[in-house]
């Protein structure tokens, strides 16, 4: 990542150096060992991650037995029925459900996500500002990421049903909690009140690490207060602000709790595509469940993909670009000394 | 260089997802239902067992557990406690059930899940003697029962009440409760004339999009003259009858006589307005009566509400049945002990004893009218009638996808999606073809 400030501070060095230096100085067998001592990581991740997901995309090829025998029995086991449950999903007569499901769960994923980050950096932006009482402002604007969603709900239930506080507020009758356009701005609304703080402080860590002296410099060139905000903090702040985004994206894209507690199960205006794998399963069709948690997975995996390649290609090359430019510094520092002691 | 760097944000990108998907998939779990189905051999063995249950927070079952244990030294009772909501109560005594496990002996199940579980071999039956059925209230025997084979003890049991403004309604002139929806709407009418009835509305039931709305829509049908399923489990919502009671709920909330927030009404939305005086006349289980009658200041209508059979088409309506049932698991071991403590558990003396510490209705006829009894629970006559010509919800094995089909259409209904006929035709093809499998 480069920009104009930091360039003009330090002018990157070939980006190859450093690595290539780095890799250099590692003894080959240092990787073995390496290897060696992650191995018990891998296997454990194959175990949580790797065989769930092969035994789920196995169980998506499955159809329970319906029907019962003469003595009212049912008909027990299972029959393999392919891609049977992919296509029910995708073209079968329920498939309207599934659309909806996946509109709502695009719908609520990019408006909580833009809105959360405008809010969460201007808290960043806010609590970044030295004044009387910081501490307790950062402590308390945690509170809502602490509470576990499914007790947000309930708590924002209590606020929005008919007679409740927002209600009362607002000095209306809208109906929150039954069908549409009011019980999605519901969802929306508590979804916010979660998780901008989260973003807030992701970005205000970020924020912290700015040196004071770009600002100085900055303000003696006469760039105004947005002016710094645009130029400065934004683009050094961007790292941990994708990676806040990423984040908040891969959980918008699961949501399950909040609607359901908040507006309940099979309400066709918040059901999202968890819920709908939830209310297969709960009806004891296994294979349907784990064919909508597998869309659902790739639904996810693709949009974090597009994520990084597009928005984000830098999240992870970050590290790296900042290591060499630390080093590139180190190394000039050195030679300076050098020069001087040589003088 | 580059190559390898994009490979380690692949490589991370991945990590993200599959760390995504991990809470997904494990909710899919492996249900590979196979396995012998568990026979109806003979209940035998002995020696401790669990008895699976929700929390009780009167501490009454503990108390009946406690005896037990006291008795029976070699064949102790250890209480298993799920989570209060009943869906995950479901979940795990289902999870339970598919992988076979002998963890869970006795089983508490609701009224509705009785047909499912014995429909899978996940309970046994009970030999016929082995509970005295004629002594118990009917209805709660014949929702223990799956194809008229007894699989559950009746533990306790609960059905539909009218809470209606009895000062109120004195002062418009009116002495007895409704029994037929004109004569409520007649009742209604009078009453919100009053002066002292300003911004009060007539009457809620639950008709929020779960449970509660299933039971308020079956409960309308069969105080219509219908039913949701005739006696071979057909179903039969496209009739006229199912059709009076859809449009008596969905003209309901047009005219204003149901308050147009108690479409978001669940039991303690419904309690909470009539408790605050909002309403005249509220349909609720007898669970409610207790707070409406507290003392303390936090019911405004505390000694001036009565209750009554809720109204129907032509007279007094029909009740849905509500309660628990105690059952055996197919997979638990002792079952002959299993067997003796439901018996032991829900006989007469345990049933009394609960009684002082519970206000659960009970299942022998006779405590609804023991004089001790209904000087505590004024109610239990009144639930008694109730309880006498209640129905159980509709006792198909696919339960779960039923009462969604049923809360689907009705609240499209009632939200004005649909009109009544298509949402009823259009339940009648979905109820079709869940029961056809």
């Amino acid at each position: 990542m480069t920009t104009t400030i930091a360039s003009q501070a330090a002018p990157p060095p070939p980006a190859d150096m450093p690595r290539r230096k780095r890799k250099e100085d590692r003894a080959p067998r240092e990787g073995g060992l390496a290897s060696l001592l992650l191995s018990p990581t891998f296997v454990v991740l194959l175990l949580v991650i790797l065989y769930p997901l092969l035994s789920a995309l196995y169980q998506s090829l499955f159809a329970a037995e319906s029907g019962l025998d003469a003595d009212g029995f049912v008909v027990e086991g299972e029959s393999f029925v392919g891609l049977g449950n992919y296509l029910d999903i995708f073209a079968g007569a329920e498939s309207g459900r599934f659309y909806n499901a996946l509109w709502n769960t695009t719908f609520f994923t990019f408006v909580t996500v833009g809105l959360e980050t405008v809010i969460g950096v201007a808290f960043a932006v806010a609590m970044n500002r030295a004044f009387r009482g910081r501490a307790f402002l950062r402590a308390a604007i945690l509170i809502p990421w602490a509470i576990p969603t499914a007790v947000s709900g309930l708590l924002w239930r209590w606020i929005f049903q008919s007679n409740g506080i927002a209600n009362d507020l607002l000095n209306t009758q809208i109906l929150w909690t039954a069908e549409g356009f009011a019980a999605q701005a519901a969802v929306i609304i508590a979804e916010i009140w979660k998780t901008a703080p989260f973003i807030g402080l992701l970005v205000l860590a970020g924020m912290q690490l700015i040196p004071e002296e770009v600002y100085e410099a900055a303000k003696l060139d006469g760039a105004n207060a947005w002016k710094q905000f645009v130029s400065i903090t934004l683009p050094l702040v961007r790292p941990a602000l994708l990676v806040a985004v990423l984040f908040r994206l891969l959980d918008a894209l699961r949501m399950f709790d909040l609607p359901f507690v908040l507006i309940g199960p099979r309400k066709t205006s918040v059901e999202t595509l968890s819920i709908l794998a939830w209310d297969e399963s709960n009806q004891l069709q296994y294979g349907a469940a784990s064919a909508f948690a597998i869309i659902l997975l790739v639904y996810v995996a693709v949009i974090a993909f597009v994520f990084i390649r597009v928005l984000g290609a830098d999240v992870i090359g970050d590290a790296d670009a900042r290591a060499e430019k630390k080093a590139a510094r180190a190394q000039k520092k050195a030679a300076r000394a050098e020069k001087e002691s040589a003088r | 260089m580059m190559q390898r760097r994009r490979d380690r944000r692949i490589a991370v990108g991945l990590a993200l997802t599959a760390a995504a998907a991990i809470t997904l998939t494990a909710c899919s779990g492996s249900g590979s239902g196979a396995g012998t189905p568990a026979a109806e051999a003979e209940l035998e063995g002995r020696g401790p067992i669990q008895y699976v249950s929700s929390p009780d927070a009167s501490g009454a079952a503990q108390a009946t557990i406690d005896a037990w244990n006291a008795e029976h030294p070699d064949e102790q009772v250890t209480w298993v406690e799920l989570p209060l909501d009943a869906d995950q109560q479901r979940q795990q005594m289902v999870q339970n059930a598919q992988v076979e496990g002998d963890a869970y002996s006795v089983l508490n199940l609701d009224v509705v899940w009785t047909s499912e579980f014995a429909a899978n071999r996940w309970i046994t039956a009970l030999p016929e003697d082995a509970l005295p059925v004629d002594e118990l209230v009917p209805a709660t025997v014949e929702a223990a029962s799956y194809r008229d084979t007894l699989y559950g003890a009746p533990y306790y049991t609960d059905g539909a009440l009218l809470y209606s403004r009895t000062d109120l309604l004195t002062a418009a002139g009116i002495t007895e409760a409704p029994t037929t929806w004109a004569e409520m709407q007649e009742d209604c009418t009078a009453v919100l004339a009053l002066p002292e009835a300003a911004g009060m509305s007539c009457y809620a039931g639950q008709f929020d999009k779960n449970e509660g709305l299933t039971v308020n829509f079956s409960e309308a049908v069969a105080s219509a003259g219908g039913s949701l399923f005739d006696a071979d489990g057909n179903p039969t919502v496209d009739t006229p009858e199912a059709k009076t009671a859809l449009e008596f709920l969905v003209e309901g909330f047009e005219s204003g006589m149901i308050p147009r927030d108690a479409i978001t009404f669940q039991e303690e939305q419904g309690r909470q307005a009539f408790q605050e005086g909002k309403l005249v006349f509220l349909r609720n289980w007898p669970y409610i009566y207790k707070s409406l009658s507290a003392t303390d200041g936090s019911s405004s209508v505390a000694g001036k509400f009565g209750v009554s059979a809720i109204p129907g088409e032509d007279g007094p309506g029909v009740s849905t049945l509500g309660g628990r049932n105690i059952a055996i698991s197919s997979f638990a071991e002792n079952k002959a002990t299993a067997l003796e403590f439901i018996a032991f558990f829900t006989n007469r003396e345990q049933e009394e004893a609960r009684l002082a510490l519970s206000s659960r209705a009970p299942v022998f006829p006779e405590f609804f009218e023991d004089a001790a009894v209904t000087a505590n629970y004024p109610y239990l006559p009144t639930l008694l009638t109730s309880l006498e010509n209640a129905q159980p919800r509709p006792k198909v094995v696919a339960y779960g996808a039923t009462t969604a089909a049923i809360q689907d259409e009705i609240y499209a209904a009632l939200t004005g999606d649909k009109t009544p006929n298509a949402a009823l035709t259009e339940l009648q093809t979905k109820l079709t073809d869940i029961t056809n499998g």
